[in-house]
Formats: C-alpha cells, structure tokens, sequence
C-alpha cells in the first residue's frame, strides 16, 4: 500500500511522461543472444554544449596565477577535504564533484589532456560548435561530420552502426554513412505494431528507389530494437546512472553496446556549462558547474562501471566548444574564453595522467590577454582515438585539411 | 562542394533511376496529372476540393495569379489565427523590450539596464526579478521528495495524478482550470526539465502566459514558427509563401544566435518576403543590410587594418565567404580565396547601430578599409565607403555564375534534384537578361516542358514541414495550437527557423531520408488520422473501402504496392494513418 507522500513521489518523478522507463535486462540474456561476439572497437563522443569551464574542471592548483585570477570561485587546493580539488599528479587536482572518475584515473584508463580545443579564436558558442562537430575549425560549408567521416564503408553495416542520442542526428554524425538518432530505444518503433507490418511490406515492396532503401534499414534497425526493447536492462557491476538526461543518454549507449548490435560510434551531449552567472555555489560542490559535473562524473563512472571488461574496447573522449574566461567576472561566473580540456576514457587508453603543454596562466602568456592558450589541437586527440581505436580511416580522411596531426600518446 | 559530391552521391539511386528513363523530362504529362503536379509544387499540397478549383479557373489564369500575390484575396482564416500572436507586429526594439532575455532580467535586477516603459512589459520584468531566486532554489533541488512536497501544496492529488497519465486534452484541462497564482507557483516549483513539458501540455493561451513568465523570447519563437505553419496551410498566396521559405532558406540565419531571436520577424517580413518575386538584387541587398544577417554572420563587428578594437580582432569573412559561395555565384561559381578577402574588406564598416537595443543598419566609416580592391577582376579604387559594398553586390548579382546557381537553385526546389541543364539554361538566359528579375525566371521554368514532364512528376521527396503541412491540408484538420505541429516538425528533424549552418536546408532529397525521420512520420502520419495530435482537430475519417481514403489523400489512385499493403485494413483512421505514411504521400 502506497503512502500519500509516496504516491506524489512516484507521480512527480514520472510526470508528464518523463518517467525512468526501468526496462532491464541480466547480461546473460545478452550472452545467449550474442552467441559471435564481435570485437569491433567503439569510440563514443560526448559534447559538453556550452563551453564548460576546464580552468574549474581540472584545476590548475600549482599555478599560483590561477588563485589570483579566480579570487571567488577558485577550487581550493587539495587538502584531503571534500570541498577541495582531488589532486592527480601534484599540479592538477579534478573538481571535487568529478570524484567518481577519481578510481579510473588511478586505475590508469582516463587521460585528461589540457589547454586543448579548435585554433579558431571565434567564441561564439554556435560557431564553435558547428567547426568542432564537423571537425574543419574556420570552414563553415562543411556539410558533414567528423564522426560520419570516421566509419569505413561496408557491404552490410548495422543499421545502427552509428548512433546519437537525443532528437536530432548530431551534426558530428551527419553524412553519407548511415546514422540514426535515438531519443530513447523505446521510442524507436512504430507505434501501432500492426501498422508496422503493413508499412514495412508498403516500403519493403516500393518500387521508389529513395525511400525504399532507407525504409529497409530503417525496418531492420526497428526490428533490431525490438530485441533490445523487449530486454529488460539491468546495468552491470552495480552501475547507477544519475537520472537527469545525460546519464539517461549514457545508460542507452550502454544498453546499444551490450545489446551487441553493431555500434561502431555513438554521441551524447551535456548542456548547462554556460556559466556568465553563479558558477561556483557558496561551497565549491555547490553551484552551476558542481551540479553539472555531478551528473557527468557519475553518469560516465556508471557507464564505465557499467561496461566492465568491455571497456577494453571502448574509448570514450569529451569535447566542449571552448573554454572560459581565465580571470573570474563580477557575477561569480566566467566569460566566453579559447582552450579546454578533454577526457579519455577507455581500456587502450594509456591514463593515469594529464597530458598537454601547460602554457602557464601569467597575463603574457594568456590568449588575446584572457584566456588559457592552445597547445594541443582537438583533432590531434581525436585523430589519435580514430586511427589508433578505429581502424580503418586516417587523420587527413577524418579532418579534411589537417595534414600534420600531433599526437599525445594517449592510446 | 563537397555538400554537392555527397548528395549526388547518396542521390545516386534517384540519379540513375532519373537518367534510365532519360526521355522522362521530355515526356509530357497528361493533362489530369498536370493539376496535380501544379498543386504539389507551387502550393503545400492540395486541400479537398483544390483540384475542382483549378479546373475551374484554368492551369494558366491560376498560375498567373500566383506569380501576382498581391491579385488573391488572402483567408480570413489566416488572418483570424495570426491575429493572437502580438509579437509578429512588433519591430525588434519592442520585441527586446516586450520579451526580455533572463540575461537583460538580471542586467536590470542588477541596475545595469532600465526598467521597460510599457506597463505590461515593465510588470512581466519585475515579476521575473522577484521570482528569479525561487526558480534558482527550484532549479538546483534534485530532490524528488521535496519536489513531490511542493507539488502536493499546489495541487489536489487528482490534478497530479492527471498530469502524470492523463490524455493530452486531460492535461490540458487541469491546466486550464488552474488560477494565475497557481499557475505562477506550479512553474516556479518545477525543475526546468519539467517545465518544458508543463508548457507543451499547455493550451495555447496559459502556454503564452507561461512563455511570457519563464523565458520571454521563447515566445517570440513560438509566434514565428505558429506563423510560418497557419500561413503554409491558410495562406490563399501559396507560391508566395512556397518563395518565402526558399528565400529565407537560401539566406538562412539562426534564430537561436544571440540577438537573432529579435532580428528574425523583421528580417523575414521587410528582408525576404517583398522581394522574393522582385529583382534579385534587391532581394540581396535587402538581406546584405539586415541586422539579422549582419549580426549571424559577424560582419556587423569587421574592420579593416589598424581598426581592431578591445574586443574585435579586425576584418571578418565569414558573411564575404557566404556572399559568395552560398547567396551568389556558387561554391565553383569561380572565384578565390583573394576575392573573399577582397569582398569582405569591401564589407568593413557595414555595421548594426545599437545591436542590443534593435537598432538597424548602420555604416561605420572610421572601420572601413579605405584601401583600394580588386573583386573578381574589378577594381575598386581607394578612398572608397560604404559604396564598396554596394559595387560588390553589383559585380555579383549580375555574374553569369551567380544566375546559374540560382536558376540551378530554383530548379531543384521546383522541378528535380537534378534538372536537366537545357532548363537551368534557359532560366540562366532569362535572369541575365531581365537584370535578374525573379518572377521571369520563375515564369520561364513554369512555361518549361520539363516542369511539365513526366520526370518531374513526384520526383521531389517532401521535406518535413511540407510533408506536415500537407498532411493538415489534405485532411483538412483544424489547427487550434501550432506548437505540437512545430515540435513534430523539429523532431523530423527541420526546426523552423533553426538551422545552424548558413547553407539552409538542402533542397535535394537525400536530406530527408533517415531512419528516424522516416518512422517519425509513419508515426506522425497515424497519430494525425486518429486525432491525436494535440492542438488539431480531424473530422473523423469517413468510412469506406481502402482505395477511396487513400484517393482522398493522395488525389490520385495510390500506387499497387501501396494498395496492396492497405487492402485488408479495416479502420478508417488506420487507413488514411498509413496512406499519409506511405512512400506515395512522401512524394510532391
């Protein structure tokens, strides 16, 4: 019997229809269905829209500029205490609310590269996310993207070989290789299933060349999700996904990838990190950027969690547009800035370590007087995750006109 | 030109299907397919009764009005569903004043704005201000239990009950009934994420209200795009709103960037839509000196040499680069990088005055490059102003490139995705010779014997707001609240008024045919015949044997493989679901 306030509980979470959908299923269901697993390497992209601010994501705790520059809003220097940055190799320290990623730093399979990001100096968040998704900084025409471009073409792909999560096909996935969106493999059906039949054998028989072919991916791809639907999904090791709409989103790339359907590349995005205002709370584990981190630390410690032995061949990389202001503003926020920060994650990847040239936060060594300078190239970490992860596509196929990429060594 | 590489290459299919039948645009049409071929191309999609219509009046007399607008009486119809959505009258000063952004409610919490001084917009403000701390408190608070605490002393346990697994209308009846102040308090205890589907569930007037009260400018978005749905299904000038959107297309600018959620009213309705059967060069100009343009692609901030600002690191391409290669002469129209430097130096110090408080074109002269240029082979001597830019529009608005890629353009938006060159041609003649007047050039194409050949007929695959509108015109539903429509376009994956990237959308097929969005309107198509699309009304289905629903569909016998699929159906509404689901209906 429901309690009164269990009731509004309940209703509240699931109302308007924005409900967890708990449909889980054991691994060993997956097992049986996937009786030739394939070892094909998968490399998932997650963008944090709206410029998240890395000076506060991995913070630059040895370089004294950086308490100068943030009076307000600087995460304090490691102490042990849980409102401190967590030190990673004595100069950087991670966030406090990325905690949970601590362990798989320390377990040596998340890289963190610094002062990295697109040379392009726009810092329009639209902009910048339009060169950094379509992998060609400064070229606007450009009309697909970076991802599209990673997968090879093949005689009978899966038709869900590459897939985004959320309503539209991510602009990184855009282009001549089939891709779907997903905004939820629930919602990735036709509704009424005896309509289905009739549409499939509409389209399956059409003599339209277009809508004939597509359609035929499309049923096949339905008809794969069914499988997956009807699963329930249980995430594995203990995993918890957070439940805002990232974690939701991770918790689907998992639940694709163990489905073992053919997911060769998926996307994911994160909004919020446009921090002008209250970036940092009264504590620093409070505030804009700390409830952001949360729900992404936790939401890629599950999956990763999650994914257990089959990180090994997965790598999971994090991108946002720019980075932010180096000095803080009169709001307890930051400004529009240039360089970043990027994760790694994933079995090949050799972590454990911030990887990067640290150009230093002095004002003469600032970008245009304000913001953390460039040394790494974001197509240098991503070229290195597609050819060395990937097979099969190199740098200059990928990212048209970026002939002489450097890498890192992350993988 | 790699855009163009990539969709013939997954156009190929249609290529070679177009190409096998080769003689296929040279093949006319007969004479009761040629009615409908005028109405699937130059309107979105015939109503019940259009085809009598143009018989009546005759293939050619319609056409001619078509291309005179301004001869047909426009629909009270439309008139009666625009006349609520007050912020399409406003000009873009009043919109910054009457809709603020959170960031101006702050700038004015803070005293580094004014107060707004009309009333009614100076209460909404103060309103937001008070309530801005509250929604922050919401906002961060996770907590479900405290969440479903606040809920229980607003609602009664029923309404709550209702608004989790009600239908639509149940929903929006609750909502309905719920009294101003409950309605403020409801929203301001909800986190975000729930707000949005609050809104959605909304009628159409309480959504206003909540727009107004949680994020003002989103209702300057909801006003346009509601627009842009009620005239392409109301409007009696089809061709004319067919244009506007081709137009607005072809100099696409992004809504969602920065002060263009202000600048896009003004720019569509005093930019595009006077021009789109006038001179091109007007047309272009008119778009060259909008602050929407100006602003989306940065050239309101480019300067020449020595006059870079704090903030501004000098000249900027972008809108030089796009000039030419998208709203011109063509990505292969000839030109090189030398000459986008060129055209944009010419550009420096074509400026917005006051871009945060609606101001219009301004030219800047102590930022304009006084040197001398040369674009394309002309040379512009130095000392020049503001006349630089007006001699690059000159130079390219008449360039033999520039009327290929827009006859080329038109044709693949009007005829095929590759229309054959004897046509482009043609047009291209007519343009150069008319000094680019674009209802000749329509009126060549429409004259052709390749519109009105079998090849072009359903050649072109819907686009998601055409397949939409279609589909509300040719059931003749009734739409009350164009924001489910809106959202399920979007969600087929062509926001209105939101595409990023300065190319617009593609006007060829490929675009079009993905997975998602080909199940999203199988999906559409079935909830549209069982009336379950919110805000739209549908006459339930009449009943009748298969072959006849979909004839009052399609407006034609559907195709065999289409029939056969339906023929044991028996519902109505599935019926007429999988009719405006099937291949044929995706086709105009």
């Amino acid at each position: 019997m429901h309690t009164r306030r269990a009731f509004l509980k309940n209703s509240s979470i699931a109302m308007f229809g924005l409900g967890l959908a708990p449909a889980w299923l054991s691994r060993a269901a997956y097992a049986r269905e996937s009786s030739t697993p394939s070892r094909k390497k998968i490399l998932v992209a997650v963008f944090q829209r709206g410029a998240a601010d890395g000076l506060n994501v991995v913070v630059p705790f040895g370089d004294p500029n950086y308490y100068a520059l943030r009076p307000t809003i600087a995460i304090p220097r490691p102490d042990g205490t849980a409102a401190a940055a967590l030190d990673l190799d004595g100069y950087f320290g991670l966030h406090p609310s990325l905690a949970p990623l601590m362990p798989v730093f320390q377990a040596g399979q998340l890289a963190i590269v610094e002062a990295v990001g697109s040379p392009d100096p726009t810092r329009s968040h639209f902009d910048a996310q339009d060169y950094m998704e379509s992998g060609t900084p400064g070229v606007k025409a450009t009309a697909d993207g970076w991802l599209n471009r990673t997968l090879a073409p093949e005689q009978r792909p899966s038709p869900v070989r590459a897939v985004s999560i959320g309503s539209g096909l991510a602009r990184a996935l855009r282009g001549p290789n089939e891709a779907v969106s997903m905004g939820n493999i629930g919602d990735f059906q036709i509704r009424d299933a005896g309509s289905e039949q009739t549409f499939e054998a509409m389209y399956g028989n059409s003599v339209d060349t277009v809508l004939h072919g597509t359609a035929q991916e499309t049923f096949e791809a339905v008809k794969l999700m069914q499988s997956v639907q009807k699963q329930k999904y249980v995430p594995a090791g203990g995993a918890r996904y957070p439940g805002g709409q990232f974690g939701q989103a991770m918790l689907q790339v998992a639940r694709l990838i163990k489905a073992n359907v053919g997911v060769e590349v998926a996307f994911a995005d994160v909004g919020g990190w446009d921090t002008h205002v209250n970036e940092v709370g009264a504590k620093p584990t409070e505030g804009q950027l700390a409830n952001r981190l949360a729900e992404f630390g936790q939401a890629l410690a599950a999956f990763y969690q999650d994914m257990g032995d089959q990180m090994a061949d997965i790598v999971v990389v994090t991108m946002s547009e720019f980075g932010r202001t180096a000095r803080e503003n009169g709001d307890r926020g930051t400004d529009h800035g240039h360089a970043n920060v990027m994760f790694a994650m994933g079995g090949d990847i050799h972590g454990g370590k911030v990887y990067g040239d640290w150009p230093g936060l002095a004002s003469e060594r600032l970008y245009e007087g304000r913001d953390l300078a460039l040394t790494t190239d974001f197509r240098d970490v991503l070229g290195e995750c597609v050819t060395k992860h990937l097979s099969g596509r190199t740098v200059a196929e990928v990212f048209p006109g970026y002939n002489q990429p450097r890498f890192r060594g992350l993988l | 030109m790699k855009f163009q590489v990539l969709a013939a290459s997954i156009a190929v299919a249609a290529l070679v299907a177009a190409t096998s039948n080769g003689n296929a645009f040279r093949q006319k049409l007969p004479r009761d397919e040629q009615i409908l071929h005028a109405l699937d191309r130059l309107t979105y999609g015939p109503r019940p009764g259009d085809v009598a219509e143009l018989e009546r009046l005759g293939l050619k007399k319609w056409i001619d009005d078509q291309l005179h607008p301004e001869r047909i009486p426009e629909s009270t119809q439309l008139a009666e569903r625009l006349a609520p959505l007050d912020s399409l009258r406003m000009d873009t000063a009043e919109l910054m004043e009457h809709y603020p952004s959170p960031q101006r409610v702050r700038q004015i919490a803070d005293g580094k704005a004014p107060l707004p001084d009309d009333p009614v917009a100076r209460a909404a403000v103060r309103n937001m201000m008070a309530r801005q701390e509250k929604r922050q408190m919401a906002a961060a608070d996770n907590d479900q239990e405290a969440l479903a605490g606040r809920l229980q002393d607003i609602l009664e346990p029923e309404q709550i009950d209702t608004l989790r697994s009600g239908t639509p209308e149940e929903k929006r009846a609750v909502i309905a009934a719920l009294s101003p102040e409950k309605l403020v308090e409801l929203s301001d205890a909800l986190p975000p994420k729930l707000r949005g589907p609050l809104i959605a569930a909304a009628p159409p007037e309480v959504r206003r209200t909540l727009l107004l009260m949680n994020a003002p400018p989103q209702a300057v978005a909801a006003d346009l795009t509601a627009a842009k749905l009620y005239r392409a299904i109301y409007s009696n000038r089809q061709l004319a709103e067919i244009l506007d959107d081709f137009w607005f297309n072809h100099f696409n600018v992004f809504m969602d960037k920065g002060i263009d959620r202000y600048e896009i009213t003004d720019y569509e309705a005093h930019a595009i839509e006077p021009h789109v059967l006038g001179k091109f060069r007007d047309l272009l100009e008119a778009t060259a000196k909008s602050p929407a343009m100006l602003f989306y692609l940065d050239n309101w901030q480019s300067r020449g040499p020595g006059q870079a600002g704090k903030k501004n690191t000098g000249l900027n391409e972008n809108y030089g680069r796009e000039l030419l290669e998208l709203h011109t002469m063509g990505v292969d129209g000839g030109y090189t990088q030398r000459d986008v430097t060129e055209v944009a130096r010419c550009f420096t110090g074509w400026s917005i005055r006051a871009p945060r408080q609606g101001g219009g074109f301004f030219y800047n002269d102590r930022w304009h490059d006084k040197g001398a240029k040369v674009v394309l082979g002309v040379t512009i001597p130095a000392g020049g102003g503001m006349d630089d830019g007006e001699k690059v529009l000159d130079i390219v608005s008449t360039s033999p490139a520039t009327a290929h890629h827009i006859s080329l353009e038109l044709a693949q938006k009007f005829v095929a995705d590759n229309p054959p060159a004897s046509l482009v041609d043609r047009m291209t003649k007519i343009f150069l010779k008319s000094g680019g007047d674009l209802r000749e050039v329509m009126k060549a194409m429409l004259d052709s014997a390749e519109f009105w050949s079998v090849g072009a007929f359903h050649a072109k695959v819907k686009t998601p707001f055409e397949m939409v509108a279609s589909a509300i015109r040719a059931t003749n539903a009734d739409v009350e609240d164009a924001f489910t429509l809106s959202n399920q376009i979007a969600k087929l994956g062509e926001p209105i008024y939101r595409k990023l990237e300065p190319t617009g959308y593609s006007n060829v097929n490929a675009e079009w045919v993905n997975s998602s969005a080909l199940l999203g309107r199988m999906n559409f198509a079935l909830a549209l015949a069982a009336n379950k699309v919110p805000g739209v009304h549908l006459e339930p289905v009449a009943a009748g044997d298969a072959q006849t629903i979909a004839r009052g569909l399609l407006f034609a016998d559907a195709t065999e493989q289409t029939r056969a699929a339906i023929e044991k159906t028996q519902r109505p509404e599935v019926i007429a679901g999988l009719v405006m689901g099937s291949p044929d209906f995706q086709r105009r």
